[in-house]
This record gives C-alpha cells, sequence and structure tokens, in this order.
C-alpha cells in the first residue's frame, strides 16, 4: 500500500534525521518530554522551518509544489494559536464561516464567540478556532501540536471524536500529545520523541 | 537683499551665552560645564571644517566631487539608519537595506528637483545639490530608521499570527503585508505632522534662515513649500523600500518566516 505521508532523511541543524511512513487515513501520535523536537518535527514537514530530506504526499514530491500548495495539504495546527484580525469571524473566509460556526457547534463552542473580539476567548477556545481553520481546508495530512492542551476532559472527547471521524474520511494526522492516553486512543503508530530523534513505540 | 554678515565679534558676544550655560553648570553642581564646553567645542570645529569643504568643492564644480561628498552623506545616513533598531540582522542586512532606501529615496527626489524646480546650471551645481540632498537626507533617514525599527519589533511580536497564516497555505506576502503597512504608516507620521504644523507651531529652519538672509517671505514660502512636497515623496520612497527590504530579508525561496536571520 503506498503511504499518504511518507518522510525520509528529514533532518535540520536542530533535529532528525527523521524517518516516517503514515498511511491513508492513519494517525501517528508523538509523546515526549517538551524540547525533545516534537513541534520541530511537525514545522520541518509543514516546511515552515528550513530543512533537508524529502517528504511525499500520495507519491507526489513536496520541492515539486509551492510552499503554499504544500502547506494546503498539509497543513500544521500550532500549539500556540495566531490571530491577525480583531474579530474571531474574520480569520475564516466569507464562504467558510457557515462551515466554521457548524464545527463550532461540535466542538463546544457558542456561536456568538464567532462575533466576539479574539482577546476575549480563553486560551482553550482560542486552540478550538484554530484547528476548525485547518479543518475548513479539508486538507489530507493535518500536523496537529497538542490540539487538546489546554482543554478540560469534556472538549477533549469532543475534539477526539471529531478527529476520529476525519481519520475515518481518509485524512491522516500526525499529533504531538503530552498525554499517554490520548496517544493509544487515537494513535495507529506510536512514537517517542528523545533528544531530537523519533523512536518508535 | 544683501544678508547681514556677522562678524567674529558678533559671534564671540553669542559664545558668552555658552559661558553662562557651564557657570550654571558650576553653580549648581550640574557637572555638566566639561560636557557642555566639548559639545560646543565640537559644533564650532565640525561647522567650520564643513564650511571650508563646501567653499572647496562649490569651487571646484566637478560632478565626480559632488557625487563622492554625497555618498559619504549616504553612507553615514545608511549607518545610523542600521544603527537605530532594537532587533538586528545577524549579518549586514541593516546596513544596506539602510542604505539602498536612503539612497533610493534622496536621489530620486534630489534629482526630480534639481532638474524640474530649482534647475541650476549645471544641474549639479553644488552650490544647491549639496544642501538639497543633505537636509532631504536627514528626513528620509529618519522615516528609513522608523520603518525597520517598527517592521522588526512587530515581526518578533506577530510571529504566531504571521505562522499560522503561511500554515494555512497563505503566501509570505500576504502574510506579512499588515506589518509592512503598519511600518510605511509609521515612518509616514513625522512628514504629515511636519507639513501639519508647518507655519502655526513651527517656522521651519529653511524658511527661517531665508527669511534672516534677507528673502521676501514670500519667496521664502515657496521653497519652504517645495521642499515639503520633496521631504513627503522622500519618505513615502524610503518607507515603502525600507519596509519591504526588510520583509524580503526574512524570507525564503519556501516562503518561510526567518527569524533565526535576526539576532536573539
Amino acid at each position: 500500500m503506498q503511504a499518504a505521508l511518507l518522510v525520509k532523511e528529514l533532518r535540520s541543524q536542530l533535529a532528525g534525521p527523521f524517518e516516517l511512513s503514515l498511511g491513508t487515513g492513519s494517525c501517528a501520535a508523538i509523546t515526549g518530554p517538551s524540547g525533545s523536537g516534537k513541534s520541530l518535527f511537525l514545522r520541518m514537514i509543514a516546511d515552515l522551518d528550513p530543512n533537508e530530506g524529502k517528504v511525499w504526499l500520495n507519491g507526489n514530491e513536496r520541492g515539486a509544489m509551492s510552499a503554499p500548495q504544500w502547506r494546503r495539504r498539509a497543513t500544521y495546527v500550532a500549539a500556540e494559536s495566531g490571530w491577525w484580525a480583531d474579530k474571531v469571524f474574520e480569520h475564516f473566509a466569507a464562504t467558510a464561516r457557515n462551515g466554521a460556526a457548524a464545527l463550532a457547534g461540535r466542538l463546544g463552542l457558542r456561536a456568538d464567540l464567532l462575533d466576539a473580539p479574539v482577546g476575549q476567548l480563553s486560551t482553550g477556545e482560542k486552540q478550538r478556532f484554530s484547528l476548525i481553520r485547518a479543518l475548513l481546508l479539508s486538507p489530507p495530512v493535518l500536523l496537529l501540536d497538542e490540539p487538546t492542551g489546554p482543554l478540560d476532559q469534556e472538549s477533549v472527547v469532543l475534539v477526539e471524536a471529531l478527529l476520529k471521524e476525519r481519520l475515518a474520511g481518509g485524512t491522516s494526522i500526525v499529533l504531538v500529545t503530552h498525554d499517554p492516553s490520548q496517544a493509544q486512543r487515537l494513535g495507529d503508530q506510536r512514537y517517542r520523541m528523545m533528544a531530537r530523534q523519533l523512536e518508535t513505540l | 537683499m544683501n544678508p547681514i554678515l556677522l562678524t567674529p565679534l558678533d559671534i564671540s558676544i553669542a559664545a558668552s551665552l555658552i559661558i553662562l550655560d557651564a557657570a550654571i553648570s558650576i553653580w549648581l553642581k550640574l557637572r555638566l560645564h566639561r560636557q557642555i564646553a566639548i559639545a560646543a567645542t565640537r559644533m564650532v570645529v565640525q561647522l567650520v571644517a564643513i564650511g571650508y569643504v563646501l567653499r572647496f568643492i562649490f569651487a571646484l564644480n566637478n560632478l565626480a566631487v559632488t557625487l563622492l561628498l554625497i555618498l559619504v552623506m549616504v553612507l553615514v545616513a545608511a549607518r545610523e539608519v542600521a544603527a537605530r533598531p532594537e532587533r538586528r540582522f545577524r549579518d549586514h542586512s541593516n546596513f544596506a537595506i539602510g542604505f539602498v532606501s536612503v539612497a533610493f529615496a534622496t536621489f530620486i527626489t534630489a534629482i526630480l528637483a534639481l532638474t524640474t524646480a530649482i534647475r541650476p546650471q549645471p544641474w549639479f551645481d553644488p552650490h544647491y545639490a549639496i544642501p538639497l540632498v543633505g537636509i532631504i537626507l536627514g528626513n528620509v533617514l529618519n522615516t528609513a530608521s522608523l520603518s525597520l525599527d517598527s517592521f522588526l519589533g512587530s515581526v518578533h511580536r506577530e510571529r504566531p499570527a504571521i505562522e499560522a497564516r503561511l500554515a494555512l497555505g497563505e503566501t509570505y506576502r500576504a502574510s506579512i503585508s499588515p506589518l509592512v503597512r503598519d511600518a510605511i504608516r509609521r515612518g509616514l507620521l513625522p512628514i504629515i505632522n511636519q507639513m501639519s504644523a508647518a507655519g502655526i507651531v513651527t517656522l521651519p529652519g529653511i524658511m527661517t534662515g531665508q527669511i534672516l538672509a534677507g528673502l521676501d517671505p514670500l519667496e521664502a514660502v515657496k521653497y519652504q513649500i517645495l521642499l515639503m512636497f520633496l521631504l513627503s515623496g522622500g519618505s513615502g520612497l524610503s518607507a515603502l523600500a525600507t519596509s519591504y527590504l526588510a520583509a524580503w530579508r526574512l524570507t525564503d525561496e519556501r516562503q518561510r518566516l526567518r527569524l533565526d536571520r535576526l539576532q536573539s
């Protein structure tokens, strides 16, 4: 079977080399102490930091497409969400706002939060909206950095249910989490990052 | 309209005011009298020296020599632009950005003024070219350093926002554009303030000088208006060039945000 996401000899001055092969609709869960290079690995796949090595998506090499095209296919969601406009809804394309409201409802976010200033949202609310931004693009690969880090247990269940649905629909996910039980629940393949090297569990 | 020429005695009388400053410093134990004396001496020596340099260059009236002096002025201005921001590039990009944007803005506005409005014979006559370049340069330097400082300061603060947009597949140009706009706006504020306040809050220096030199106030005003237009044009060009060059230096062929190129 051809891997949806294939990573070979991916390295930078800071981390690697990394190897990863992830099937369509599979989840690779990575745990490990902070500072071990988990976020670096995701950022390197998304091509946000300088790196060498090769990455393929369904047989298409990363270097053959422009960086924005690549990032729309392998979409990174940072642990610290970023915002560039005042109101939440301004971060969604006009055509995507209905979709955003629907997903917000599924993740336990009040509908009126879309009209609120970003500054009034809690860290957990911002984290879920930034996940929604990525989900709306329906990329074949999601690179999620602690997507449930700041969330309460109730919201974690909602986020995991949505991610499982996406996995069943054929999305592949590389998930960084500090929660080993979440890695158990979602990960088809499990890894541990130690000193900027990936160990298979 | 002959200017009233100053004699050495006239200046010596004014210099007694420096003695007054020094006396105040000694009397109130401000411990500034040494600094006042040094600053006053530096000022006199530097100005007399530049007076001789200008007299010499005016007499030569040679394009190459005029350009050489202007190049030195631009290099000094670029160094000032590079030194001002708190955040710096690891390499010499601060200086390169300052040099390119200051030189570009100054040359375009100065040549426009010399060939269309003032039109001395020849057009590069150092009597006109050098003072004009000096005024434009001082202004453009201010703009460029404000824009560079604003851009390099905000790019650090806005990193999560910029990278969130990049991660969602937006181009670097789109992701960085709010910061570029803010940097340009920041650079243009002083000239807008200067134009709004001109004549009410301040009597601009050139106009004051020309009136003191015996020129009719309305003629002096015309010069000042021309100059303000030149300065606003120069500010616009240097703010634009500085901000776009700095944005361009912070990315690469894969449209990443390369903050690793800044000193930490």
